[in-house]
């Protein structure tokens, strides 16, 4: 088994085919979406494939160490940032071929006019502990 | 015996076990211990005397753990094998466990994890499922929440105030896992309100009761709000409701008033209301004024733009919230929804659209891009 990262960004990745913000959606379409994202997670649980999933305010700050005694250094948040994470799922799979297979499931998500957003996911394998064999 | 009724008695056992001279650490470890084998033990056949035997065993479990400490620091054990006898449980010492629990030197999130453990009975597996957080992480703030009370000690002990702030933020957290985090909040505000004399401890569990007894019409099936002017209200537990408004009446009518009350008084008032357009929104707004006067926050004050709102008029609401804090949370959706009604659904929408994106969690968030979407839809129509 391995661990991916699908990661969701609110931007950053390359424009979805079907870019309409939620707020233009209709009420119908939007709960078509939220029924299938609730779906999709049960769907995860059901094949025992669901590690985590969590979804990320829009609102952020950076944050450095300014020096002993200092208080640390906050910055932002920035409006225009370009890279901004929207949640994620962590799944344990048995190969990368599955971990396509289900962010593509995942893109499909219904968004306006009930159409399929085809939105943009970044699938990222975790670095795992060491195997026990490695000779 | 269920698993509640059981652990109504920790409280007692362990006041018990440290008046005999037991530490609260190692005496809290030994009440869970005796709790665990009373589980087995008692599946078939509880004992005629339960406290007495959780007493018994749990005093056991703690002799052995305090040899075992000694041993490892070779030091003699002061205690004997046999129970000392006479010690009773006593309501006092019940109460000063509360106290311990909230102990004012202890962050809130781990005066909420050891009244979870040391007075609610629960286990460190429940309350971190409950939190989600792993279990060891659970298991680390309770062992350093013991250090902290036990160097603090009974000298400078919380009081009623700091107990009543740890099992609002229980009732607050809702559920998830098996616990029922608010229901058990709602267990111990009863147990604490036979123990002291305080008509703002009632006023907490009256307040409790009235928003648990709305529960049921609060959620969608698939977790989504219901806002109140939508609830299915013959889903209110009548039952929960009329014990809440009782405990509240009895609270008030000892003329000490305070802020559970006020809030409890709010609830009330909704929970009389068989429809929305039946709320005594005028009434409200008195309580929201009293409120005030004991706790002026600026989410008390966002709460009261709304019942100005529907007692005085939207352009009355909409005046009273230009004195709110903008960066308060919810401050968005009150606007939008007061501009909704105001008849601006232009701006409505933008400011619905606004306060989902700086929703504290996801029901919420759906919720105002839902509305957002309602007032676009109906924008477009008119277009």
């Amino acid at each position: 088994m391995a661990k991916y990262l699908l990661l969701k960004h609110y931007r950053g990745g390359p424009a979805p085919v079907n870019e309409v913000p939620m707020d233009q959606w209709t009420p119908d379409e939007f709960e078509a979406h939220v029924q299938f994202m609730h779906d999709f997670a049960a769907r995860l649980e059901r094949t025992g494939e669901f590690v985590d999933g969590q979804a990320l305010s829009p609102d952020g700050v950076w944050v450095r160490y300014d020096g002993e005694g200092r208080p640390p250094v906050t910055d932002g948040p920035f409006a225009e940032t370009k890279d901004l994470i929207a949640g994620w799922y962590v799944i344990d799979v048995d190969s990368y071929e599955r971990a396509i297979e289900l962010a593509g499931e995942l893109s499909a998500a219904p968004g306006a006019g009930g159409d399929p957003i085809h939105e943009w996911l970044e699938v990222r394998p975790f670095l795992a502990a060491p195997p026990t064999v490695i000779e | 015996m269920d698993d509640v009724e059981l652990r109504e008695l920790v409280p007692a056992v362990l006041s018990v076990l440290v008046r005999r001279g037991a530490d609260f650490a190692t005496a809290e470890d030994a009440v869970q211990e005796a709790l665990i084998r009373a589980l087995s033990a008692w599946e078939d056949d509880a004992p005629s005397d339960p406290e007495g035997w959780l007493i018994a065993v749990s005093w056991r479990a703690f002799i052995d753990m305090a040899r075992s400490d000694a041993a490892r620091r070779d030091r003699e054990v002061r205690f004997g094998g046999d129970p000392p006898a006479g010690v009773a449980p006593c309501a006092d010492d019940t109460l000063r466990l509360y106290f311990l629990c909230a102990h004012p030197d202890l962050t809130q999130s781990s005066a909420v994890a050891l009244t979870l453990r040391a007075v609610g009975g629960l286990s460190t597996r429940q309350i971190a499922q409950a939190y989600l957080v792993p279990e060891s992480t659970m298991a680390q703030r309770v062992s350093r929440a013991k250090r902290t009370v036990g160097r603090a000690g009974l000298d400078r002990p919380g009081d009623v105030r700091t107990v009543m702030r740890v099992l609002y933020l229980v009732f607050n957290e809702g559920y998830s896992g098996d616990v029922d985090l608010a229901a058990e909040a709602i267990r111990l505000a009863r147990q604490l309100a036979t123990l002291v004399d305080d008509p703002e401890v009632a006023g907490l569990l009256a307040l409790m009761l009235l928003h648990h007894a709305r529960r049921r019409s609060r959620t969608r099936a698939g977790g989504g709000i219901v806002p109140l002017a939508e609830q299915d209200r013959s889903l209110w537990d009548t039952g929960l409701i009329a014990e809440g408004v009782a405990t509240l009446q009895a609270a008030l009518a000892q003329d000490r008033r305070g802020e559970y009350q006020a809030q409890a008084a709010i609830a009330a008032l909704h929970a009389d209301a068989s429809r929305f357009e039946d709320t005594d929104w005028v009434q409200i707004l008195e309580w929201y004024d009293e409120l005030l006067r004991f706790a002026d926050t600026p989410i008390i004050r966002l709460n009261r733009a709304v019942a100005v709102g529907e007692a005085d008029g939207a352009p009355a609401g909409l005046a009273a919230l230009a004195d709110v804090d903008q960066n308060i949370p919810r401050r968005d959706a009150v606007a939008a929804h007061l501009h909704e009604r105001n008849g601006d659904l232009e701006l409505a929408a933008r400011l619905y659209a606004s306060a989902a994106r700086s929703a504290p969690n996801l029901a919420e968030r759906d919720h105002q891009t839902r509305q957002a979407a309602r007032l676009n839809q109906l924008l477009r129509h008119h277009r």
